[in-house]
C-alpha cells in the first residue's frame, strides 16, 4: 500500500488540474486530453481543416518537456528506439481513429465520467474489452521486439520540437491556424496550460501512471498498482466538477459528446486494443518520448497523422454523432489490428513448431 | 538457474517474461532489465508471488536475483 501513495497523489493532482483548467477556459470535461489536443495540434500546424478544432495545445509540449527534465535530472533519460517502429505508427493512428469516435483519449474517458456524463462508462465497457483483445494477443506471446540504445541525439530531437511549438504558440505567424469559434478557441491561457501539462509530466513520469496499463495489469496480474491512480483522477474530478458546478449527470447533452452507445463502445475497443499493444496509453506515449523512447515518438506522429486523416477524411465524430466514413474505419482498423497482434505473436511460430517436428517425425 | 533478458522489450512484457519463467523454474531465476520502470514492475510482480529479491545495479541495466 506504501508504494501506491504516489500513484494516488498524482490521479488526485491530474483530476485537480483537469477540472481547474476547464475554469480557465478549456472546454468542459476536456481540461486534459491527449487524442482531442494532438488533434487540434494536427489542426493549429494546419494538416487538417477543421476549422472549429486548430490551436497548439500547450499541455502537450508541457507534458513532453515535463517528464524530460524530471527523467533528465532522475539520470533516467534514454535514447531508445527501433522496436517496429512502422507498427507502432499505424497503432498510433488507430489509437487516435478510435479515440475520435468517442470522442476522448482514455485519459478525457475517466474525466468525462468525473464530469457526469454515463457515455464514458459505455466508453470504459469498451476500453476494458479493447484491453482483453490486447491481452489475449499478449498472452500469446504478442511482441513488438526490443528497443535499442541510440545516440543521446536521437532522444532529444523531440523535445526540441516541443519548444519550437511553444514558440510558435507565443509568436503566432500567419501559417499557424487558430480557431475563433468551438473547442479549439476554448483554452486556458498559455502559461497555465504549459505550467499544468509541466507538473502532471514531471509526476506521471516518476509514477508511470497509464489509463491502459490500470485495466490491463488488473486483468493480468491481478496488480492494482496503475488502476489506483485511474480510480484517483475520477474520484478527484468528480469533487472538483461537483465544487465548481459543472457536474451534470446523464447520457444526453454532455459537452463534447454524442450519445451513439454502439460506436463510443467500438470506438474505445479500438483505442483500447491498439494501446494495450503499444504498451501504453496516449498520455503514457508522450511520457515516454518525453524520456528519450523515440519509438513513442513515432507513435505520437502515428496520433497526429491519424488526427490530421480523421477530419480530412470525416471520420471524426461530432456532438451531432459518428459519421458513416468513421464507422467504415474503425471496423477497417479493428481488422487490422487484429492482424497486427496475430502476426506478432507466437501463434503463428508454434503452428511452424508443430509442421517441424511432424516433418523430423 | 534461468536467466531471463528483459532489456529493451515494451510493458507490460518484462513482467510476462518473468511470469513464465517462474513457472518452468520455481526455485531461483535472474531477471536483466534496462529501466527502472521495468525494475519496479519486475520487483512488484515477484513480491507478489511471493520471492524475495536482490537488485543488482550494473552498468546501464539492473540484475534482479529472485529466490522462493
Amino acid at each position: 500500500m506504501e508504494g501506491k501513495k504516489g500513484i494516488i497523489f498524482t490521479g488526485a493532482i491530474v483530476g485537480i488540474i483537469a477540472v481547474s483548467l476547464v475554469k480557465f477556459g478549456n472546454p468542459l470535461n476536456m481540461g486534459f486530453c491527449i487524442a482531442c489536443f494532438i488533434r487540434d495540434i494536427a489542426g493549429g500546424l494546419g494538416l487538417h481543416r477543421a476549422a472549429v478544432v486548430q490551436y497548439l495545445r500547450p499541455e502537450i509540449m508541457g507534458l513532453v518537456l515535463g517528464a524530460f527534465i524530471m527523467a533528465l535530472s532522475k539520470k533516467e533519460f534514454s535514447s531508445r528506439g527501433g522496436s517496429s517502429p512502422f507498427i507502432r505508427f499505424i497503432l498510433g493512428m488507430t489509437v487516435m481513429i478510435g479515440a475520435l469516435m468517442f470522442l476522448g483519449c482514455p485519459l478525457r474517458m475517466v474525466l468525462r465520467l468525473g464530469g457526469g456524463d454515463l457515455n464514458a462508462i459505455v466508453g470504459i465497457a469498451g476500453f476494458a474489452v479493447g484491453i482483453a483483445l490486447g491481452i489475449f494477443f499478449l498472452n500469446k506471446g504478442f511482441s513488438l521486439k526490443r528497443n535499442y540504445k541510440l545516440s543521446k541525439a536521437e532522444g532529444f530531437v523531440f523535445p526540441i520540437i516541443n519548444i519550437l511549438f511553444i514558440i510558435l504558440l507565443l509568436s503566432a505567424p500567419t501559417f499557424i491556424f487558430f480557431s475563433e469559434k468551438g473547442p479549439g478557441s476554448m483554452h486556458a491561457p498559455i502559461f497555465i496550460s504549459l505550467a499544468s501539462g509541466l507538473i502532471v509530466g514531471a509526476l506521471a513520469q516518476r509514477t508511470r501512471l497509464c489509463m491502459v496499463g490500470g485495466i490491463r495489469d488488473l486483468f493480468l496480474f491481478k496488480d492494482t498498482y496503475l488502476l489506483s491512480g485511474f480510480i484517483a483522477i475520477f474520484v478527484f474530478a468528480l469533487i472538483g466538477n461537483i465544487g465548481l458546478g459543472y457536474f451534470k449527470i446523464g447520457f444526453l447533452g454532455q459537452p463534447v459528446a454524442h450519445a451513439d452507445g454502439i460506436w463510443n463502445f467500438l470506438g474505445m475497443i479500438l483505442c483500447g486494443f491498439s494501446s494495450v499493444l503499444l504498451g501504453g496509453c496516449p498520455m503514457r506515449q508522450l511520457i515516454l518520448a518525453g524520456e528519450g523512447n523515440t519509438d513513442s515518438v513515432i507513435t505520437v506522429i502515428g496520433m497526429l497523422v491519424g488526427a490530421a486523416f480523421s477530419h480530412n477524411f470525416g471520420l471524426a465524430a461530432s456532438p451531432k454523432g459518428p459519421t458513416l466514413n468513421g464507422q467504415i474505419a474503425v471496423v477497417i482498423c479493428l481488422i487490422v489490428v487484429g492482424f497486427i497482434g496475430y502476426f506478432n505473436s507466437e501463434i503463428l511460430s508454434n503452428e511452424h513448431e508443430v509442421k517441424g517436428e511432424v516433418k523430423v517425425g | 538457474m534461468a536467466k531471463i533478458d528483459t532489456r529493451g522489450m515494451s510493458c507490460p512484457q518484462p513482467v510476462l517474461m518473468t511470469k513464465k519463467g517462474i513457472e518452468s523454474n520455481p526455485n531461483n531465476i535472474d531477471i536483466l532489465v534496462d529501466n527502472n520502470t521495468a525494475k519496479n514492475n519486475v520487483s512488484r510482480f515477484l513480491k507478489s508471488a511471493g520471492y524475495t529479491f536482490e537488485v543488482t545495479k550494473l552498468d546501464e541495466d539492473y540484475l534482479i536475483s529472485a529466490k522462493k
